[in-house]
């Protein structure tokens, strides 16, 4: 007897945990086959213009140097689905750091001497590269980010808003922000013949051998990609990225197995981004607090080859009642890197400005936040119309603001000071959608008792390999040490990329359903296992992206006490606590990881992530890990993440949403309105740096005319 | 990887020697600096004298009650060493408030002193910057210049220098000893560090071939009080946007003696002698201390996007000097 009440939700362990603190698990670079070769691409030094010259000369002269690739005599591609692909294949730069040429060298040190001593000759235009709320560019795409229609309208917006009793009309700016995994993007690909050997860095393998496939024009059985090891991606990695592209190039192109790994600086330019929100919020209300409409506008960029529309307003769509609503987004196409998914991509820069704005309600009727959020809960998800599947927002509300002493709170701004130290609490909701898609797994007994399940899920650090083991012992009845769980590989049966929070559920059901199904065939086995073993199959193609008549969505609340030192004006997370709806929890170990992750990943957007389109060069200022501030440790005190239980039949087999993201939404809006509570100054942009913060203090504290603090 | 020489020097001379001999030669220290410009292009040097197996790594009582703290000493060390914990606490506080702790485990005291801008445009070999290539004018100035400099720049460079201990070392009167081919000299550390001017490639007074040898404490008699506070944007493992170390001692109701330099705001740690010769003989009050610093500050001249540093620098030192008041006058 197991009871799968232990088997699922236990704390197990990561499996390749001592792999990785030992330093034996091997990563995208570290596979060094015999004459692997290294390649380094060359950045293009304009924002905007054409390729007019490359002279190899001075690199191929290098001792090591291989061969150079151009736009010229790199290996032709299909045209891809995603422009960002298509490079080496035309003399065009879209932004600054666009790859011009590629060295491929006999070491690392030699192809970045090589890249270095390529010249290459720009014809440059004028760019354009600075988001404004009124670009005269700016256009309403057909839809953002996810599938969301770029406009959604409920009622009469501005009729309501005008006829409200207590108005909120303010703006929000959430800055550029960066993915940054500990693991640069790195790929190692090698040609046999139409044979395609590659080792990668990416949230999902299946979608790499596509993209490969149809860029090379071979058949995708001749493909083979593994991601054994993937050190965090964050959406970064979610699709295929110029790294494999290249490496692949090079390949074909000396003959040699090659590795390309981006160093750091390169991957703001080249692996996606979030862009940079500008957020316009017009909320009315009774003065019973009630909202009577809700408008949320998002203006944001996107790059000269691509369309992408970070989707800040869609979580407005799920949250509140409100019976009239307009939620819209523009952008505008500038000569920047392409942005892309960065972990919550909408939900994080919307849910920040949108619960900032509540704030602001509640500071402006008197109210208290939670209470504000209470009495604004939906009856269904006010823009579908659709009843939830499960919503227990309210009661993560009211469980954090128990753990979190918030009844002990004063709710005067400003009334809380420990010497020079300000000190202020704050609350945010926060929701993420339940994403799924189908996947295909395999289960196998084994004459000694052990069993093995393959799928090619992707383990990007959330510890995939060990939920699914959970989720497979669980449904066979077995302990999870007798199950081996086989993942990272397009050789395994496919399945959907580890992105969208979306991971656990997708491979989750198939290994079930494979699992049960394995079950049911050795109840009617007659004798013991035969010596291949015995296995079924699963695919839940057609269950997995069914429509659901439900709106599914995973909902928390996010707590935060705050210093803010007078003198400096420098802002410390001093408590972060979090406590989540997300269905069942299938790892209470993981879980928390994941969860305290993306507060952490919150904590920076809050406070010290900060970058800057660069005007005069059209690239982001801060490129390495000493500009670009993500939080380091003396800056994670204090976290702490819970989770109620839920029940929800809607789902699937493990009943579980999915935790990857939720983390970061509410994290930002939690501490900006701890910011508020300590200070009595409301911010309206983030980061929280010093600069702003003191010089926001300082206009508070003394009247104009008279700065000098 | 350009190849480049490596020698490992056993003493002074050797290495001076060795870099005399080796044009486009450069010291090498804990190589956190040095080794990230190779890798960026920035510097490229022909060889490198590695100097950290001099006997330079000793921290020496001196019998004036000094202390000369050796080239080779490592910023953990030397922010741990009892004398200076006790009698230098700003350097102490400084070093420890400078990078992370593997850098400073890593990291010397002349290296630290030598460490290059942190400024973008420095360390981006496709963009202009007078400091690394001089004439190609600056992308700072009309860029992204939150973090740099207000006081003493120029329209040549506007970067700040990033060492938090050599703002400790220029407010405690230390002195930076020096070698070279023309013998022995010694520079006070508030010195060693220029101003850009027309020259913005000349971060130090060093001399071509000079190698620092050792810093100078002068006698902390008394026990004078000091301190050294920065301002940054996380809790660790970021650069001043502003910072202040002061000594500060009192007798008779007045202030005798204070040194007060600020970090971050300018091409080096900018010793605020205006500030000084207005607190000398006053008596330490805050209305003093806020006169005193306000004619230092009044030289400054903030950027589109860095005015915040003149009032983070005011509040900074308001603050580390009135702090240091009450002991100042035991």
């Amino acid at each position: 007897m197991t009871g799968t009440e232990t088997v699922l939700g236990a704390a197990t362990e990561r499996r390749e945990g001592r792999e990785k603190v030992t330093g034996t698990a091997r990563y995208a670079a570290e596979y060094t086959g015999p004459g692997r070769a290294h390649a380094r691409p060359v950045p293009a030094a304009v924002a905007r213009g054409r390729v007019t010259g490359v002279d190899a000369a001075p690199a191929l002269a290098l001792p090591g140097v291989l061969a150079v690739l151009t736009h010229e005599n790199a290996p032709r591609l299909a045209q891809p689905d995603d422009p960002v692909l298509a490079v080496l294949q035309g003399p065009e730069v879209p932004h600054r750091g666009w790859p011009v040429a590629l060295v491929v060298a006999e070491t690392p040190e030699a192809a970045r001497a090589g890249a270095a001593a390529v010249r290459v000759t720009c014809a440059a235009e004028p760019h354009d590269v600075t988001l404004t709320a009124g670009h005269p560019g700016s256009y309403v795409p057909e839809e953002a980010n996810g599938g969301h229609p770029a406009v959604r309208e409920r009622g009469d917006q501005d009729a309501a808003f005008a006829a409200s009793e207590v108005r909120i009309d303010t703006e929000y700016r959430v800055p550029p922000l960066h993915n940054h995994p500990m693991e640069p993007h790195a790929s190692t690909a090698r040609w046999k013949g139409d044979r395609l050997t590659v080792r990668t860095s990416s949230q999902g393998t299946n979608a790499v051998r596509a993209t490969l496939a149809q860029l090379f024009e071979v058949p995708e059985e001749g493909i083979s990609v593994t991601a054994e090891h993937v050190g965090g991606g964050f959406g970064s990695k979610g699709t295929p990225r110029p790294d494999v592209v290249l490496a692949a190039l090079a390949a074909r192109h000396t003959g040699r197995t090659v590795t390309v790994a981006f160093p750091r600086r390169l991957l703001p330019s080249l692996v996606g981004h979030r862009a940079p929100t500008l957020h316009r919020l017009r909320l009315g209300a009774g003065r019973d607090g009630r909202l009577t409409c809700l408008g949320h506008e998002v203006a944001t960029h996107t790059s000269r080859i691509k369309e992408f529309v970070e989707q800040a307003a869609v979580p407005a769509r799920v949250m509140y009642a409100a019976p009239h609503s307009r939620t819209a987004h523009r952008v505008v196409r500038l000569d920047v890197p392409t942005p892309s998914w960065m972990r919550a991509p909408g939900e994080a820069p919307g849910m920040y400005a949108l619960e900032s704005a509540m704030d602001e309600l509640a500071t402006e009727l008197g109210l208290d936040p939670v209470e504000l959020r209470v009495r604004n809960e939906p009856a269904e998800e006010p823009d579908s119309g659709r009843p939830f599947s499960s919503r227990h927002l309210v009661e993560c509300l009211r469980e954090g603001a128990r753990r979190f002493g918030w009844a002990d709170r004063d709710p005067r701004p400003r009334s809380r000071a420990e010497g020079p130290l300000l000190v202020g609490t704050g609350v945010a909701a926060a929701t993420y959608p339940v994403l799924v898609a189908p996947s295909t797994a395999s289960a196998w007994a084994l004459p000694d008792g052990g069993f093995v399940v393959r799928i090619n899920a992707t383990d990007i650090g959330t510890g995939a390999r060990t939920v699914l083991a959970q989720v497979a012992a669980d449904a066979l009845g077995v302990p999870t040490e007798r199950v081996r769980t086989e993942v990272g590989s397009s050789a395994l049966p496919a399945a959907s990329l580890a992105g969208g929070s979306s991971g656990t559920a997708s491979w989750g059901w198939a290994v079930h359903e494979a699992c049960v199904r394995l079950a049911e065939r050795l109840a009617t086995l007659p004798g013991p296992v035969p010596e291949d073993g015995i296995g079924a199959h699963a695919d839940t193609t057609g269950e997995a992206d069914a429509g659901s008549a439900y709106a599914r969505h995973a909902f928390g609340a996010h707590f935060a006490e705050v210093t803010v030192d007078t003198v400096t004006g420098e802002v410390r997370a001093r408590r972060l606590l979090g406590v989540y709806a997300a269905g069942r929890i299938l790892n209470a170990r993981t879980a928390r990881s994941q969860f305290v992750g993306g507060m952490t990943m919150g904590l920076g957007m809050a406070l010290t992530e900060d970058s800057h389109v660069d005007p005069a060069f059209g690239d982001f200022a801060e490129s390495d890990l000493a500009s670009y501030h993500v939080p380091a440790h003396a800056d994670a005190v204090g976290i702490e993440a819970h989770w109620v239980a839920e029940e929800d039949a809607h789902l699937n087999p493990m009943g579980s949403k999915g935790i990857g993201e939720i983390g970061i939404v509410g994290t930002a809006a939690a501490i900006g309105n701890a910011v508020h509570h300590a200070t009595g100054v409301r911010f309206r942009e983030l980061p929280l740096t010093p600069d702003r913060v003191l010089t926001g203090l300082l206009a508070h504290e003394t009247p104009a005319g008279t700065f000098g603090g | 990887m350009k190849p480049f020489a490596y020698v490992r020097a056993g003493s002074v001379e050797e290495a001076t020697d060795a870099f005399a001999a080796r044009p486009g030669a450069r010291y090498l220290g804990g190589g956190t600096n040095l080794v990230d410009l190779m890798k960026l292009g920035v510097e490229t040097p022909a060889a490198l004298i590695d100097v950290t197996r001099l006997p330079l790594d000793g921290v020496e009582e001196l019998p004036d009650g000094g202390l000369r703290v050796g080239a080779t000493v490592r910023n953990s060390d030397l922010a741990a060493h009892p004398v200076v914990r006790d009698r230098y606490p700003a350097l102490s506080q400084a070093l420890l408030a400078g990078a992370s702790g593997q850098l400073r485990n890593a990291a010397t005291t002349g290296g630290n002193l030598l460490q290059r801008t942190r400024c973008p445009y420095f360390q981006d070999v496709t963009k202009p910057c007078n400091k690394r290539e001089p004439g190609t004018g600056c992308g700072a100035l009309e860029g992204v210049h939150r973090d740099h400099a207000v006081l003493g720049h120029s329209e040549r460079c506007i970067a700040t220098h990033p060492s938090d201990m050599a703002v400790a070392l220029a407010a405690l009167d230390a002195r930076v000893e020096l070698r070279g081919p023309e013998g022995a000299r010694s520079v006070p550390a508030a010195d060693f560090h220029r101003l850009p001017g027309t020259r913005p490639e000349k971060d130090t007074e060093i001399h071509p071939g000079e190698l620092i040898t050792s810093v100078l404490l002068p006698a902390a008699t008394g026990g004078l009080p000091s301190r050294y506070r920065k301002a940054r944007d996380r809790a660790s493992y970021a650069f001043a946007l502003a910072s202040v170390a002061a000594v500060l001692h009192c007798g008779n109701g007045v202030v005798e003696r204070v040194g007060l330099a600020f970090g971050g705001l300018a091409h080096r740690p900018w010793r605020a002698r205006r500030a000084e010769d207005a607190l000398i003989g006053a008596a330490p009050t805050a209305a003093a201390f806020e006169h005193a610093v306000d004619l230092e500050l009044a030289a400054a001249e903030p950027l589109r996007d860095n005015a915040y540093k003149v009032p983070l620098a005011r509040r900074l030192a308001l603050d580390v000097l009135g702090r240091l008041a009450p002991a100042a006058q035991l």
